[in-house]
């Protein structure tokens, strides 16, 4: 390649020789140009040091040590080394196992929901015409652009107890309909917010009507960029609509769908907002999912932050568990190298 | 049935499951703006009342003057727009400068950084809580905005410089070297050349910014005691009350809330959503 280029670079894909080559003919600041790039990231890197992975560090540092409230007072005592302590009293607790269970059982059926909800909608407005699909699109976004507050207490509302719409909605059904689904007919007065199970049937209602738009809009956009050619050779060939999403439309999104997989996973297994709201803050303790419940442990009196710090570890392990495969698969396909 | 008119039906089935879309998106947060409109005995009822049949704007103005917590209202969202103007305006000059870095040059740990971009993301900001919650108390930012402001950059800003780097990319190289030729200088050819092609990038990155900070909760409510300090999201708790909620107010404070965030987002969304999924969908 020509040396065309005398601004200070690193060098496009093609040439990581340029790198060592001449230096700028006129005017260059003074910084020997390998090290441009690194002062440009300095201060973002820095910033993500110090607020993200130090307090990482430290998380695992307090995981394994007792802090309270005197570590946390102004002229701090030492923490006293527990060991594995805390986790031990982690793994012991009642409320392990049924936070666990809730986040889990939360994510799994969230994110099928949302994905399976999402795609669809993604796949009716690549098939809408222009003018009903925008429509449709601004509909969505309204939902997407709640704040997780607002969803939380608007889906409260929903399903207030006496004066909220579910309940009348399923008053509506015919006595016969609703006692064979149901095993009942009279839903007044029926408290959604009071039990954990129906707290949470709320909870994933409330996610995945903010978070489908997302998956949709993104499943739209990959569809788009599938050359039509294909699918008019799938018509041509007699392909049923099954076939041809499972043969063309699937295999040719599927890094869009290992993304949208990871961010939903991630998205939902650490759900906090939305639950603290609903379940009206951090009372109600058979409702508590792995992040409620660390947070509760840390800031509810007596501050148990050693402990908290345990269950936030545990709950990022497992949440690194889960994604690894997929990370490895959106670094391979995005363009990182 | 001929063909013709199995189109027509099948084009009208579709057309039916867009609107029945649009219905279940859009009606919860119509709900909630009826519901600030409506007088207390349209609110607290078992009948459905699809519209208020006699507006008002008690709840408006109450939450307004009177507010919630001791403050009106005016002082959360003031608290609100400066915690989210400040996370902009300081996290934007970070990730403008370190998505330049990715984007224009190769470097060592160029990679690395990028992966470490994607691993910070998942780690759940409620693990973090701790360590930063004793952090903002040492450093005597406890109860101060601009201990969120601190927060805030720190979360947003790998989803921003992961999003910029897709603008910073899409600039034609030759640009900036023809700009070199002519004798400018790197800080000239970033001012002049490359920062106007990446400002519309740069808008749409930082109202992402802005929305998340505007809506963050935990931090909010962790790092701040002073009623006075509180953000929107936080003041939104104090109208349930023991015994019962101030549905009409909630509602009243929710829209106020949330009719900036939705214009704001029906601005950028086509961006976001590139830059959400940047890479993956080659468009």
């Amino acid at each position: 390649m020509a040396q065309t280029s005398t601004v200070a670079r690193g060098g496009g894909h093609s040439a990581p020789a340029r790198r060592r080559s001449h230096r700028p003919a006129r005017r260059s600041s003074r910084l020997p140009s390998w090290v441009v790039p690194y002062v440009l990231l300095l201060p973002g890197l820095l910033v993500i040091a110090i607020l993200l992975l130090y307090p990482l560090y430290q998380m695992v540092d307090m995981s394994f040590h007792k802090v309270g409230l005197r570590q946390i007072r102004p002229n701090p005592q030492p923490a006293e080394f527990l060991g594995l302590g805390n986790y031990t009293a982690v793994f012991e607790s009642e409320l392990f196992w049924t936070s666990l269970r809730n986040t889990v059982v939360f994510a799994a059926i969230t994110v099928a929901l949302t994905l399976v909800a999402g795609t669809l909608v993604g796949l009716l407005l690549h098939r809408l015409g222009k003018k009903m699909s925008t429509f449709v699109i601004v509909g969505i976004m309204a939902a997407w652009a709640t704040p997780p507050t607002a969803t939380a207490i608007i889906w409260k509302w929903l399903f207030d107890a006496d004066a909220g719409v579910a309940n009348w909605a399923l008053n509506l059904l015919p006595d016969g309909l609703s006692s064979l689904l149901f095993g009942r007919s009279d839903w007044s007065g029926e408290p959604w917010l009071n039990d954990p199970s129906t707290i949470y049937l709320v909870l994933v209602v409330a996610v995945v009507w903010a978070s489908f738009p997302f998956i949709a809009v993104s499943v739209l956009a990959g569809l788009k960029s599938i050359p039509s050619e294909l699918y008019e050779a799938a018509r041509v060939d007699g392909s049923a609509p099954l076939t041809t999403f499972r043969k063309i439309t699937f295999p040719l999104l599927r890094p869009v769908f290992s993304v949208l997989l990871v961010l939903s996973v991630i998205w939902d297994f650490k759900v906090f907002t939305q639950l603290y709201v609903l379940a009206g803050g951090t009372t109600n303790r058979e409702s508590f999912n792995l992040s409620l419940w660390a947070y509760t442990e840390a800031f509810s009196a007596p501050p148990k932050m050693g402990f908290g710090a345990a269950i936030a570890v545990v709950l990022t392990l497992i949440m690194l568990l889960i994604t690894a495969v997929y990370v490895r698969q959106i670094v391979k396909t995005e363009d990182v190298r | 049935m001929n063909p013709r008119t199995a189109k027509q039906l099948k084009k009208s089935g579709l057309n039916a499951a867009g609107v029945m879309v649009f219905l279940i998106a859009v009606f919860p947060v119509y709900w909630m703006v009826a519901t600030a409109f409506k007088p207390n005995d349209e609110i607290f009822t078992t009948r459905f009342i699809p519209f208020p049949l006699a507006p008002t704007m008690d709840h408006v103005s109450r939450v307004l003057t009177k507010g919630v917590a001791g403050h009106s209202i005016w002082q959360y969202l003031l608290n609100s727009a400066i915690v989210a103007l400040g996370t902009v305006l300081i996290g934007s000059v970070f990730a403008l400068l370190a998505a330049t870095a990715v984007a224009r040059f190769r470097f060592r740990f160029r990679t690395s950084f990028l992966i470490l971009l994607l691993i910070v993301q998942m780690v759940p900001a409620e693990a973090l809580l701790i360590p930063l919650f004793l952090m903002v108390k040492r450093l005597g930012l406890y109860d101060r905005l601009l201990g969120l402001i601190i927060v805030n950059v720190g979360f947003t800003l790998p989803f921003a410089i992961w999003m910029l780097r897709t603008f910073v990319a899409a600039v034609p190289k030759e640009l900036e070297e023809a700009a070199a030729i002519d004798g400018a200088g790197r800080f000239v050819t970033f001012w002049k050349v490359l920062f106007p092609l990446v400002a519309p990038g740069l808008v749409a990155t930082s109202i992402f910014s802005f929305i998340t900070a505007w809506n963050e909760f935990v931090f909010a409510l962790t790092l701040i005691n002073d009623q006075g300090t509180y953000t929107m999201p936080v003041a939104l708790q104090f109208f349930t009350g023991q015994r019962s909620t101030d549905w009409g107010g909630i509602m009243a404070a929710s829209t106020l809330m949330t009719i900036p965030v939705i214009a704001f987002f029906m601005l950028v969304q086509r961006r976001m959503v590139s830059g959400l999924v940047a890479g993956a969908v080659k468009g």
